[in-house]
This record gives C-alpha cells, structure tokens and sequence, in this order.
C-alpha cells in the first residue's frame, strides 16, 4: 500500500512540532525518518498513524483519507511505539492474544499468526516467559511482533532500537528487511544515521518539523556538497605554509587542523591522498597514523543544517 | 567534611527538593490531616466549645391514649431542644425507624394516662411504653429513654403535687426495629470500609490509566481501530467488574465469618453493590481525565475520596453529624451507597429501598463519565 503524507503541520502551543511534512513511502521499501531528538519525527509517525490529528495536511492510504478513532483504515496499519508498550506481568503469548484481540483476531487464525510472529522474531521459545525477564533486545522484537499479528501492509517503527545492543540490532534490522521483502511498506524514525544507511531505501531527513531533504542515500550523497575525509595524525602538526599548499591541491576541498589531527576533505580521495601525504612528507612533516572514510549522512546534515546530528 | 556525609546531605536533599517540587501533592498533604482534624473536633466538639449545635434526634410519638397527660407530654417533648417529635400512626413510626428515617419512636398505650397516674401511688400496674429504636444507633435508646421519663414525671408530678423523687410509673419496652434475626453492628462497618477501600481501587484504575499514557501502552492501543466509547468503555466495565467481586468477596467473609446477612432484599443489594462498582469505576475515569501527575493526582484522588467517606457516614455514623450536614451529606454518593447497602443487610428493608440509592448512584456515574469524556485529552502531545 502507498502512504502519502501530505504537507503535514501541527502546532502544540507556540510550538511548531511539524511544519509541512511530506513524504511518499511506497510497498517493499523502508522509509527512513531521519532527525535529530525534537525534530519532529515523533509527531509525524502520531499523525500517520492516526493518532493526532494534523492542523493541515493529510495522510493517504492508496489514495483513501486515514481517519482516526475505529476509521478501518488504521487496521491497514502496525505501530511500534518508542516505548516498550507491553504488559510486563503477561507471559509473551498473552500480550499476543491481547494485541491480537484489539485488531479483532480469535481462536485458529490468532494461534496462526502468534506462532508466525513468534517465529518471525525468533521469540518462539521464550512465549511462555513474561518480558520482565527478557532482555532489552527481546522486549524490542515483542514490541514489534505485537504490531504485526494484524499483517498490518504497513509498518511505522518508532525508533524500535533505542537501548539494544548491537547484535539485537541487526535481528531487528532482519526482521524488518524480512517485513519489506514481503511487500509492506516501512517507514523507520531514528536519530542514528547508521541505521537508515544500513536499512532504507529512502530517506526523508526532517529538522525543526521540515523536511530537509528526500532521496536515496545514494542521491543525498551526490547532491549535497560533502566529500571523503582523509584524517592524518602528526608528532609535529603541519605549519600554516603546509596547510596552504594542501588546500591548493586538485581535488581538494578543505582542510581543517585540530590539535594533532589534520582532516582533508575530497571529492576523489583515491586521487588526492598521495598528493596530500607526498607534499607534507616533502615539508617534514611525517604522518603517524592515517584513515580515512566515504561521506555520510552526517555530513549531509552538517552540510544542510550547520550541526551535527550529535550536536543536537 | 567526610565525604560520605556529602553524599548523605545530597540524597537527603534531593528528596526533600522532590517532595517540596510538587507543589499540588505537598498541599494534599498539609491539607488533609488539616481537613480531618477539623472535622473531628468540629463533629465531638461540646456546646459552648465553640462546636456544632447538637442535632436535634428525629423522634416519632404514636398517642394511643390521647389523653390530656400524653398531649402535654407531647408538648413538652416538642418544647425540648434536642428532640424534633413528629406525631405519627405506630406502624409508620415503626417503619421510619426501621429505614433510618426516626432515631426512635415512643408508642403511648391506650390508657396511659389513668393507669401511670395510679401507678404513681402504688395503685394497680404500670403501663408499658413502647420505645422503638434503630439498633445501629444505640446510645439512642438510653437517651431517648431518659428524656421520656423527665418530661413525663414533670407533666405527672405538677397536678399531683408530688416531688420528682418518686419511681417512674411506667415501663419502658425497648424495640429494636430491624427485619433481620437481630442488629449485627459489622454490617455497618463492612458497607463503610467496602466502599472507602473500593472507591480506592478506582483510582488506582484511574491511576493506572494515567501510567499507561506515560509508558506508551494508551497509544499503542489508541493505534488500534477503535472508538473512545470502546476504550474508555472496556476499562469502565472492567473496573466496575473488579470492584463487584470486591464486593462480593468481602460481603462473603462478611457473611461467613461475621455473620453479616443480608435481611432485606438480595436483589436489591445487587443493584446498589452494581451501581456503586460503577460509580468508582466512572470515578477512576475521571480521575485519569482531570488528572497531570500520577503523584499529584493521586494525592488528590485520595483526598477527595477520604472527604467522601467521611461526609458518607462510613466512618461516624451520619446521624451524628450536626443536622444541616447531615442534609448536605445526601449530596454525596457515599452517603446513598452506605445507606444502600445498610438497608439492604440489616435494616431488612424490601426491594423498593434500594431504587432510590441506586438511582441516585447512577446518576452520579453518569456524571462522572460524562466528565470523562468530556476532559479526556485524547491528542498525543
């Protein structure tokens, strides 16, 4: 199913939460939702899925209003809220049959489809336990499959990894890799940008309630003025003579000293960094240790917003 | 300075900071030992303490002998400050009594007047007296008792010239009015501390409803397609259910092992024990929609409902309240539960009593809930 967000906006006092949001997430693919805390990216997902209603603006469901309430369209639709919304006392199968039971499933066909979540996200063998005695992960992976029993065609997850180690991570990434190859649509909100580069397909990056840019990572990459980074570490930093030079090379966009640290920035850095290493070498200055990494999306950002991600 | 003190006057501090933070909390907290004291010593505070004016007991007179002694007597009782006497048949005396409505009434015998004039001289027998009286309300009786024998020794004594000192020519046949096998004074007890202690378990639903919003799990189930009626209804009849088998749990113990009957009508006790489950149930509602903080709101809650109960007569019986608060004590939905519930174990009373309370429990309920609904934030925000 498509879900199209259009020019959403909503004010909470003098707050402006979301000023004219909109997005287009389509079946099989992962929209990610990218911004820093208090962007907007919350309010967002609350107004997708019928939780608050927007000032202006609408959200469509294959061209069809969402409405809110006991509106059928919001069975269309699986919510994995920021919090862990379980009840922590229920063995894992009971928080199931409960959730199951809001989207009207009983009997044969609820056992059906608690058993395929259950599998889904590796919690078959724990249904018996309640999630007080799970891991952070696990409850993670609870909280999602109770957004799924309903087969929801879409899948709005809420930040759904805050506080999981790095190997509940990818099994979550998995599970909702797994979600979108079968056809949903997914739309991701996080404030991690390694996330939405390992996970989506599109990547909508949003601050101060507006959409700052939407494309593919690829199409963010290329479009925003960012280049690789070159990070080289001295014994004796470069003089300001050196620094001129370097930033005069071809290729060459920027360089910045901090401390001991030197960090060139490239368009081609496979062309630039002999030139770079062999004009310093030249002026004496001898480099202790070097690395290097591709533009990401937190350049982007610093590029569109002047802040990091993790300024903010 | 050691350390370790540095560390104990921070965690000492911090606490105090958190407790005073919470401006509503800290003022339910001063307020309601205030508030009770107040009351209490307001209630038992003695004329000319500067307390409340003794409330003047409602007793019924039922003149069989229509003699001129029982009519002075009568107005004589009418003449005294702490008695408000109302003239009635015997059998409606006696049924006003039997429903709280007459802390007792005295039934003058037929031939009062000639036999208690001859009894005063040692001639022939003296004349009973019938003294119905509320068995919940015991000390009632000696009272009532002894204001009878002065007012008809002074009526005696002016024509026959006689001093005071002489025996009282009558005797007094003391009646308790219930239609159960006999007054069981934890009845009362166990409708007060039911009610207190279920209207309780309604804020903690309304408590719980306010947590939910706080953990996610409201949103969670607001993201599910269904109406206000059937989120807010399925708690409401949740609690309302809980609170039943509260009731019907304790009411059994009640029963088993203090002997507590119901005397009067079972269904009747069904439907004020119903629309009282459900007035704590609308209660938590509205609790959890007028509610910020769970700790100010509780706080408040518990305010409110502790007022209640004591308003409601769950703690001091509500005769004993001075009359004008008693008159505004049927304002509260307490007062109507625990006289519900009195009237449906041992008062005896028949299925007719119990419309009323439940009617006026109801409306309550109904109230509450259209509060509810009406200030229950559903936005996130």
């Amino acid at each position: 199913m498509h879900l199209i967000a259009d020019r959403l906006q909503k004010k909470f006092g003098s707050i402006n939460a979301v000023a004219g949001v909109s997005f287009a997430a389509t079946p099989g693919k992962i929209l990610g939702l990218l911004g820093p805390n208090g962007a907007g990216k919350s309010t967002t997902i609350s107004m997708i899925a019928g939780l608050t209603t927007p000032d202006s603006g609408s959200v469509r469901i294959d061209g069809a209003a969402l409405g809110t309430g006991a509106h059928p369209s919001k069975r269309h639709i699986g919510l994995v809220t920021q919090e862990i919304a379980l009840v922590e006392e229920l063995p894992a199968r009971l928080n199931l049959e409960f959730f199951g039971g809001l989207y009207g499933l009983s009997g044969r066909s609820l056992a059906m489809r608690i058993a395929a979540v259950l599998e889904l996200t590796s919690l078959a063998d724990r249904a018996g336990d309640p999630p007080s005695e799970f891991s952070g992960g696990m409850r993670r992976r609870l909280n999602i499959a109770c957004a799924l029993l309903h087969e929801p065609k879409i899948l709005l997850l809420d930040e759904p990894t805050v506080g999981v180690d790095p190997q509940s991570r990818n099994a979550i990434f998995e599970t909702i890799e797994a979600l979108a190859g079968q056809g949903r649509t997914v739309v991701y909100t996080t404030h991690y940008m390694e996330e939405v580069e390992r996970l989506c397909d599109r990547i909508v990056i949003v601050d101060h309630g507006r959409v700052l840019a939407d494309d593919t990572l690829s199409g963010l990459l290329a479009s925003a003025p960012v280049a690789n980074k070159l990070m080289l570490k001295y014994d004796l930093p470069p003089d300001a003579a050196a620094l001129s030079e370097i930033k005069t090379l071809p290729g060459v966009s920027a360089v910045n000293l901090a401390g001991m640290e030197l960090t060139v920035s490239a368009t081609n850095l496979g062309a630039a960094a002999p030139r770079v290493l062999e004009r310093l070498a030249a002026r004496g200055f001898s480099c202790q240790e070097l690395t290097s990494r591709r533009a990401n999306l937190e350049d982007v950002f610093l590029a569109l917003t002047g802040r990091t991600l993790r300024d903010t | 300075m050691s350390s370790t003190f540095i560390a104990f006057r921070a965690l000492v501090r911090k606490d105090i900071a958190m407790f005073l933070r919470d401006r509503r909390a800290l003022l339910v907290n001063v307020l309601t030992p205030i508030v009770m004291a107040g009351f209490f010593g307001f209630l038992f505070a003695g004329p000319g303490s500067g307390g409340s004016p003794i409330s003047r007991m409602k007793v019924g007179v039922a003149d069989l002998d229509n003699s001129a002694l029982t009519k002075a007597v009568f107005e004589s009782l009418n003449e005294d400050a702490s008695l408000d006497i109302q003239v009635l048949p015997e059998a409606e005396a006696q049924q006003l009594v039997r429903s709280g409505k007459l802390r007792a009434a005295i039934v003058f015998p037929a031939g009062f007047e000639s036999a208690a004039t001859g009894a005063l001289v040692g001639m022939g027998k003296m004349p009973d007296v019938k003294l119905f009286y509320d068995p919940s309300q015991s000390m009632i009786r000696p009272m009532v008792a002894g204001l009878l024998s002065q007012h008809v020794m002074q009526r005696l004594s002016r024509p026959n010239f006689i001093g005071n000192s002489r025996p009282i020519p009558f005797n007094v046949d003391n009646i308790a009015v219930t239609t159960g096998p006999r007054y069981n004074s934890y009845a009362h007890s166990f409708a007060g501390m039911s009610i207190q202690f279920i209207l309780f378990m309604g804020i903690d639903a309304g408590i719980a409803l306010l947590l939910m919003r706080q953990d996610g799990m409201w949103r969670r189930l607001r993201a599910a397609p269904l109406s206000r009626a059937v989120l807010l209804g399925s708690r409401a009849v949740a609690t309302t259910l809980i609170a039943m088998m509260i009731l019907a749990v304790v009411y059994l113990v009640a029963r088993l092992v203090f002997d507590v009957r119901i005397a009067g009508s079972v269904p009747g006790f069904a439907m004020v024990a119903g629309a009282f489950a459900l007035l704590a149930a609308t209660t938590g509602l509205m609790i959890a929609a007028l509610g910020g903080s769970v700790g100010a709101t509780r706080g408040v809650a518990m305010f409110s409902v502790l007022i209640l109960v004591m308003l409601g007569g769950a703690w001091v019986p509500s005769f004993l309240f001075p009359e004008w608060l008693q008159h505004v004590t049927e304002f509260t939905p307490t007062r109507w539960a625990v006289d519900g519930l009195d009237g449906a174990t041992w008062r005896g009373l028949p299925l007719q009593a119990a419309f009323l309370p439940t009617a006026i429990l109801l409306g309550w309920s109904a109230l509450f809930a259209l509060i509810a609904v009406w200030r229950f934030d559903w936005e996130d925000g």
